[in-house]
């Protein structure tokens, strides 16, 4: 066998795409997590239909995995790909525009028959009429291959078919180096109840790898060395296991009981099943009859003094607005949780957005003041989780955490946090009966005492009708309503007075800022990082708070000539900051159910900074 | 639980139960004598007045809460039942009670409603029943009768009313039971055998709303006439009924059928006797028809008292035993948890 070539790259961009039964989210998870445990940093973007099964071999069942791998700090799921993996044409034909000229393209050959091509629409094979010309297409039959190797397992054709991920994640860890020891270890772990299922999918493994060791179909493989990272104890983390473990950081560190009401409901769901897990931390958590009776248990839960917490994505929250404010009127701690997702209406269940944040914030009647903030990456969930949880407990206020598909099932490496440098979670529930009004308020925050139901002597009612200020009874006077509103507006500005200085990546002054909120923080800060290097004087600012809006902001954003804010809607934060500061943002907007890729708002940087070509200065 | 009769307290009188509120019901609201029994019976229990709260949804009946010396929440249209189960999935100690009227519970909340029922979450639930919005100033509601005259349908009602007793017995209720506004007495023995009971306790209480429903309940109600309209369920004894208790129900088939004691054909004998702690809720639902035959009178009393799993105290269970299995939670091992790396 002659030697190989062994290729260096900074970063490489992978996609498997198959069709939805055919395992690719399962791969693509296993090698993401081969190469963060290798050292690499990874972005992920995994992307598949809402329909469980949809007719196999069809567009409409492509299931995709991207993964973006950098010796490097990186920020994105990578914006055109290195290597795609077909194992159907519907899969080739739904993603080889993203591959870049060139590019490495493994196809599952055998998968291009008649029937396959017709189900893809293809008329004639893309294999042979020249649709394929430009990349370095390998043409393995793979499922040929996975059933020889498991000839001797006993399985059925059918099973034997169904580990043909298995030998195309092979191929992957052969061609990018990868060891594969933490795939077995999870391969044998996950199946130990169907020895005959983890021993099919082990051979499958080894096949796909041995397959390029012997054919030498591959003239080359590639490397990417291991990212420099800051130093410390890392782990893998997705977005919505991250929101679960915030949320069970909070409650252990306050001491509160963790209740979470929830209905099922895309992409917010693992949130659920994540914490149900945690019994054994006290969480309780409560799958209801619907979404308003989700968030009206916590409401209840949050009254009788346990952390509360509702999860859910945009539809939901539209059924959940009346709930809302009946936690902003009767000021209780609640932490809504809304993995956004593209709408309106039923939308597409799987694909991201930011369109939510204006029902986040006035989707409600009245004059409802409800803290907003957003969490930027699989791994900041953790933090905002967390933070949306004392501030609801310090404020006595309900809090909408803002997440959203792309990142709440994206992954990333993160760097795990000692629960001991923990912001401290201070409680008070009031317990001593002098002098005792409901809505009295503390002169900081403005919050009003928490008094948990079965604390001797406090016994008091609240609801959803205007209260009397201090007293708290029932009162429809013009001047109370008015000083109520205030009050309730105010307490959700002092927020703000509570908030660390805003961050400016770059000068603090320039030609541009781009200001961005949420999941777009990656694109944006590949895209102003690449504009800095060509020596451009922009900068960026990134929001974790959007209600209130940071003390600083209008002063930072003053410095500079240009506003820019990509968003993932049709414009909304943009309104805000218009509206609030008085200034002519320019709005980047995306509304396909994608991330934006850095490149796109590369783009428009160097546009708005005068047409500059591209080159590197 | 917390054993609420093991300390000696002071004996609570009715006035310890009302609060400083003005009432503000419409003079002779059936609400008064419902609220008056329920701060009457309450100091029974030897429970203090801060380990209660009341939750309602929207209605006249909803203002419950606010008259209570106890904690209480007036919260949403429809929602007290979802409420409730967040309050006593926290605090499973407390006694709950979810103020609702047939609006409240059987339109806009009628999801929560069967399902708390199906839960069988530890409260009380008492439903005032009076058959007609009130709080909108009178509009038909899902128990006004087929055909009712009201401002939003002044041709008459298209549509079949609830028999909410019927509904909860369908959701799985444990305990079911209905009283009158205008019968106190009944009413507080059925508050002591809900407050005895685990599980939701749902208890229908007929009440007169008189402005938008005057009378609805006067057949069921009226001195004159109550004796021969209605039928107390009382657990052991026969069905039976009547000025000169003359009369009795007896099964003809699936059918009930109101006999004559006094006329040679049937005797106590033949009658059916009612058994609350019977598990096949057949019966009851067979009793719940009643109200709907006008031969028939309309029965009260406990209609079923079973006992089955409650949420709130499996839900605490199950904390106990993940703790008693995985050890109870440590959140550096939680955040530590799974394949990790260093980097140098």
């Amino acid at each position: 066998m002659a030697d190989r070539s062994v290729l260096t790259r900074d970063e490489v961009t992978i996609r498997l795409a198959g069709d939805s039964g055919d395992g690719m989210q399962l791969v693509g998870t296993e090698l993401t997590n081969t190469s963060a445990l290798f050292g690499n940093d990874v972005g992920t973007l995994p992307d598949y239909p809402a329909e469980i099964r949809a007719p196999a071999g069809t567009l409409a069942g492509v299931s995709g995995f991207q993964l973006h791998i950098g010796s490097y700090d990186i920020h994105t799921p990578g914006d055109e790909l290195d290597v795609l993996v077909a194992m159907n044409p519907a899969a080739l034909k739904a993603n080889l525009k993203a591959l870049k000229p060139s590019g490495v393209l493994i196809v599952n050959a055998e998968a291009f028959d008649e029937k396959g091509l017709k189900l893809a629409a293809y008329t004639s094979s893309p294999l042979d009429d020249g649709t394929v010309a430009g990349y370095q297409t390998f043409r393995v039959n793979m499922s040929s291959h996975t059933k020889a190797a498991l000839k001797d397992t006993g399985l059925d054709y059918r099973e034997m078919e169904r580990c043909k991920n298995f030998f195309a994640l092979g191929m992957i860890y052969w061609l990018f180096k990868r060891p594969m020891d933490a795939t077995i270890k999870f391969i044998q772990e996950k199946f130990s109840k169907k020895p005959r299922i983890a021993e099919a999918n082990l051979l499958a493994l080894k096949a796909g790898h041995a397959y390029c060791v012997a054919t030498e179909a591959f003239a080359s493989s590639y490397e990417v060395p291991r990212a420099k990272l800051p130093p410390g104890k890392y782990r893998n983390l997705g977005g919505n296991e991250a929101i679960g473990l915030g949320i069970v950081a909070a409650s252990q560190k306050s001491g509160l009981e963790l209740f979470l009401g929830s209905y099922p409901i895309t992409p917010a769901s693992d949130i659920l099943h994540g914490l149900s897990r945690f019994k054994n931390f006290g969480v309780k958590t409560f799958q209801a009859e619907d979404e308003i009776a989700a968030i009206s248990a916590s409401i209840g839960a949050a009254f009788a003094g346990d952390l509360a917490v509702t999860t859910t994505s945009g539809p939901g929250l539209c059924l959940k607005s009346e709930a809302i404010n009946l936690a902003v009127m009767a000021e209780l701690p609640l932490v809504i949780v809304n993995v956004q997702r593209a709408g309106p209406s039923t939308g597409m269940p799987t694909k991201t957005e930011q369109a939510d944040l204006l029902q986040a914030m006035f989707g409600r009647n009245g004059e409802s003041p409800v803290p907003v903030m957003a969490a930027s990456r699989p791994a900041d969930c953790f933090e905002c989780a967390y933070e949306a949880a004392r501030v609801a407990v310090r404020f006595m206020s309900p809090v909408i955490l803002l997440s959203d598909g792309y990142i709440g099932n994206g992954a990333e490496p993160w760097r795990i946090i000692d629960p001991d440098k923990l912001p401290a979670f201070e409680v008070r529930k009031r317990t001593e009966a002098a002098n005792f009004a409901p809505y009295e308020r503390d002169e900081q925050t403005l919050a009003r005492p928490w008094v948990i139901p079965g604390t001797p002597g406090l016994q008091h009612r609240i609801g959803g009708l205007e209260k009397k200020h201090m007293s708290g009874g029932v009162n429809y006077e013009p001047d109370n309503h008015e000083l109520m509103s205030r009050l309730r507006a105010e307490k959700v500005r002092r927020i703000a007075n509570f908030l660390p200085p805003t961050e400016v990546f770059g000068p603090a002054s320039g030609d541009l800022v781009v200001l961005g909120w949420g999941g777009t923080y990656g694109p944006i800060r590949t895209a102003v990082e690449r504009c800095q290097h060509r020596g451009l004087k922009v900068s960026r600012v990134h929001l974790r708070w959007i209600n209130p809006l940071p003390n600083d902001l209008g002063i930072i954003l003053k410095q500079f000539k240009r506003v820019l804010m990509p968003e993932i809607n049709l414009g909304q934060l943009v309104r805000l900051i218009r509206a609030e500061y008085l200034i002519d943002a320019i709005a980047l907007n995306k509304i396909s159910g994608q991330p934006f890729t850095a490149t796109e708002i590369e783009r428009k940087i160097l546009d708005i900074m005068g047409g500059s070509n591209g080159e590197r200065n | 639980m917390v054993s609420e009769t093991e300390v000696p307290r002071p004996q609570l009188s009715k006035k310890d139960f009302e609060s400083d509120q003005d009432i503000r019901w419409c003079p002779g609201c059936g609400d008064y004598a419902i609220l008056a029994t329920v701060q009457r019976t309450l100091p029974e229990f030897g429970i203090d007045r801060d380990r209660y709260v009341f939750v309602s949804g929207i209605g006249c009946s909803s203002r419950f809460p606010y008259y209570m010396n106890t904690y209480g929440f007036h919260t949403i249209h429809g929602r007290a039942p979802a409420i409730a189960t967040g309050i006593k999935a926290a605090r499973p100690d407390l006694q709950v009670w979810v103020i609702s009227g047939d609006g409240d519970s059987l339109s806009i909340g009628g999801n929560h409603f069967i399902h708390v029922i199906r839960r069988n979450l530890d409260i009380k639930y008492l439903l005032f029943n009076n058959r007609i919005y009130g709080l909108t100033k009178g509009q038909y509601s899902p128990t006004s009768e087929m055909g009712k005259i009201t401002k939003s349908t002044p041709m008459g009602s298209l549509e079949h009313p609830f028999n909410p007793i019927a509904v909860a017995l369908g959701a799985g209720a444990t305990f079911v039971a209905r009283a009158f506004d205008r019968d106190p007495k009944t009413m507080q023995e059925i508050l002591r055998l809900a407050h005895n009971h685990r599980g939701t306790a749902f208890v229908e209480i007929y009440q007169n709303c008189n402005i938008f429903n005057d009378g609805a309940f006067d057949a069921l109600t009226d001195k004159e006439s109550k004796l021969e309209t209605t039928i107390l369920l009382e657990h052991g004894k026969p069905l039976v009924f009547g000025k000169t208790r003359n009369k009795g129900i007896r099964l003809n088939g699936f059918r009930p059928e109101a006999v004559h004691l006094d006329e040679g054909t049937y005797s106590v004998g033949d009658l059916l006797v009612h058994d609350v702690h019977r598990w096949e809720p057949t019966l009851a639902f067979i009793y719940s028809q009643m109200a709907e035959d006008p031969s028939l009178p309309t029965p009260y009393g406990v209609f079923r008292a079973v006992s089955k799993n409650c949420y709130d105290q499996d839900l605490g269970t199950q904390l106990d035993v993940a703790r008693e299995k995985m050890g109870t939670g440590n959140l550096r091992a939680l955040l530590n948890k799974g394949d990790t790396w260093v980097v140098e």
